[in-house]
């Protein structure tokens, strides 16, 4: 009967989750905009005084990455916000749609949320980053990369959540993990020995490396960066695999 | 073949209790179902684990002959569900909300506008559609998550207690709203005003403790109870004490004899005989309610029961 054979229109499903996270939250709390655009600076300055400068495109790096891995954190409580608050995802379960397009859609919303940053970061980039042009599309390869693992991570970890208080507990412990430890605004050789095998614990430090190596920062072995590289890939994959398969979308 | 149909569905959350026990059913997918129980009872637990956001426990569903744990993607192609806490977005206007509802539903964007403003028109909150939800009223802010499913044409509809916190009127207007949708629409609601039940649904469920007690027509629930008599009175003495039948205590602080008919003459005349006020009705489902899901209260803890 009525609308059972027709065709979902997939792009609106994306739009949906754009409108409603991102835009329609811009357009009406324009604070949010400034915050977001904030976000990213406040280490990057720290980081380019205390070094004298020296440190500027290695942080610049850093807080590229960081403002991908926070998109993810920002996802992550932004649905737990939208489900448990709201029961939001309750209804959009028991809608022709699946969790991989709630995902796509979600994860789009919070590049447009973090564009602002981004936008700034890519433009100080141009400034003070001088490498070739394959330096470049290497970091967007890293940042695209990194963007999956932890949008997958924000959305596997917001379906377990049943309050905010959790969402708040996941997010806290997720960005000591990912961005305190991992050495994304400095060189690896500035974390004490022992404390170096911790850090290798966290994605974003083998992000950090690539990074760091492509703009010509600091100089890794190529077989090291092919390890990056593959650790890097191999961990967004498992976790882009968990947030599409493991993640309850209908509730134990 | 439209039929809903549970084969002994159990619903345990974690390690807890059974929310669910042992629910099995059979009714047309078609018309109004209203689930009524108290707080606890198991209510929204079923609503949810048909409208595939909850597994089952064990046991198993068919909606219209789809497996609800099975082809969970199915059947969400043909319902769409109002959660009992569902709230509109505060950053969203009613319109917004309605629109993006229907765009994660599928529809293309001009459809979606056009889908919104219709149902808007249909559940009389036009003049709020572009006011921001957290402005909107309580009762608003509701309708305008059940005009979303409503927009979504989705044949079957699980509303968990979509009147509630509705003023009177509005109620009213939304059983309207449900009974003019009763012909295209299966409607499962739960709800907590027991006339709501009576009025709309063709067929009722009682839940209580995780198990239906019982399941049917006004005219089937009324069978299941012997006493077809109710006298309510304040007065609580000796002469209303049925020699058969229940004495309960209801929510208003009446006393309540459920009792036989020849029952019910005897004891109306003795409280003529003392000038006690009272009245006296055939069943409504209040009264099947408070017999199904309340114990009566005897001599012994009668005095409990007042002290509370
Ligand atoms: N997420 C949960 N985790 C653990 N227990 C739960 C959960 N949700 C509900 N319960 C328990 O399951 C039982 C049934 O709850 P449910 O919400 O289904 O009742 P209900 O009939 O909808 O009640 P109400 O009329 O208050 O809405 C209750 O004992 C409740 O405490
Ligand atoms: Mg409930």
């Amino acid at each position: 009967m009525l609308m059972i054979m027709e065709k979902r229109n997939r792009g609106s499903q994306i739009l949906a989750s754009i409108l409603v996270n991102a835009i329609y939250a811009m357009v009406n709390y324009p604070i949010v905009l400034i915050s977001t655009l904030l976000a990213p600076f406040s280490l990057l300055i720290v980081i380019t005084f205390v070094s004298h400068g020296a440190l500027l495109p290695i942080a610049i790096g850093g807080a590229l990455i960081m403002t991908i891995i926070g998109a993810g954190t920002s996802l992550q409580q932004d649905l737990s916000h939208l489900k448990n608050d709201f029961k939001l995802q309750d209804m959009i379960v028991s809608s022709p749609t699946t969790a991989r397009m709630y995902l796509a859609g979600m994860a789009a919303s919070e590049i447009i949320y973090s564009l602002p940053a981004l936008l700034v970061l890519a433009a100080l980039a141009g400034l003070y980053i001088s490498a070739p042009a394959i330096a470049f599309l290497e970091i967007v390869a890293v940042l695209a990369v990194m963007f999956v693992f932890s949008v997958s991570l924000g959305f596997l970890l917001s379906t377990f959540t049943s309050d905010v208080v959790q969402s708040w507990a996941f997010a806290g412990i997720v960005s000591t993990v990912l961005s305190a430890l991992p050495p994304v605004y400095y060189p690896i050789s500035y974390i004490p020995q022992p404390l170096q095998y911790l850090a290798y614990l966290s994605p974003a430090t083998y992000a950090a490396e690539i990074l760091q190596n492509a703009i010509g920062a600091v100089t890794f072995s190529s077989y090291s960066i092919a390890v990056d590289w593959l650790v890097i890939v191999a961990i967004a994959a498992v976790m882009a695999f968990l947030a599409i398969r493991k993640s309850k979308w209908r509730e134990d | 073949m439209e039929r809903l149909e549970c084969s002994r569905i159990a619903k345990r959350y974690g390690r807890g209790a059974y929310a669910l026990r042992d629910i099995s059913l059979s009714i047309p997918a078609s018309g109004i179902f209203a689930l009524i129980g108290r707080n606890g009872a198991g209510k929204t637990t079923l609503v949810r684990i048909l409208a595939t956001q909850l597994s089952a426990t064990s046991g198993s569903a068919h909606i219209d002959g789809i497996d609800v744990l099975r082809q969970a993607q199915k059947l969400r192609e043909r319902i769409a569900s109002v959660p009992q806490e569902a709230r509109a977005v505060g950053w969203l206007t009613a319109r917004q909300s309605m629109v993006s509802y229907l765009l994660w539903r599928g529809f293309g964007y001009s459809e979606a506008v056009e889908k919104a403003s219709r149902a808007a028109k249909q559940l009389g909150i036009v003049g709020s559609m572009d006011l921001p939800n957290r402005m909107l009223s309580g009762g608003n802010k509701r309708k305008v998550l059940v005009a979303s499913a409503v927009a979504s044409g989705a044949r079957i509809l699980f509303l968990d207690e979509p009147t509630t916190g509705l003023d009177p009127i509005s109620r009213k207007e939304l059983w309207d709203i449900l009974m003019s949708l009763k012909g295209k629409h299966f409607i499962f609601l739960t709800t907590h005003y027991l006339e709501e039940a009576e009025y709309l649904a063709d067929k009722i469920g009682i839940l209580d403790g995780g198990r239906l007690k019982a399941i049917g027509t006004m005219a089937e629930l009324r069978k299941m109870v012997k006493r077809h008599y109710i006298i309510r009175t304040l007065s609580d003495g000796a002469v209303a004490r049925p020699v058969s039948g229940t004495l309960t205590r209801g929510a208003d602080g009446h006393y309540q004899i459920s009792t036989t008919e020849s029952e019910a003459y005897r004891i109306s005349k003795k409280l003529i005989k003392r000038g006690i006020k009272f009245s006296m009705n055939p069943l409504t489902l209040d009264d099947i309610f408070y017999y199904i899901v309340k114990k009566p209260i005897d001599a012994d803890d009668y005095g409990k029961e007042e002290s509370r």
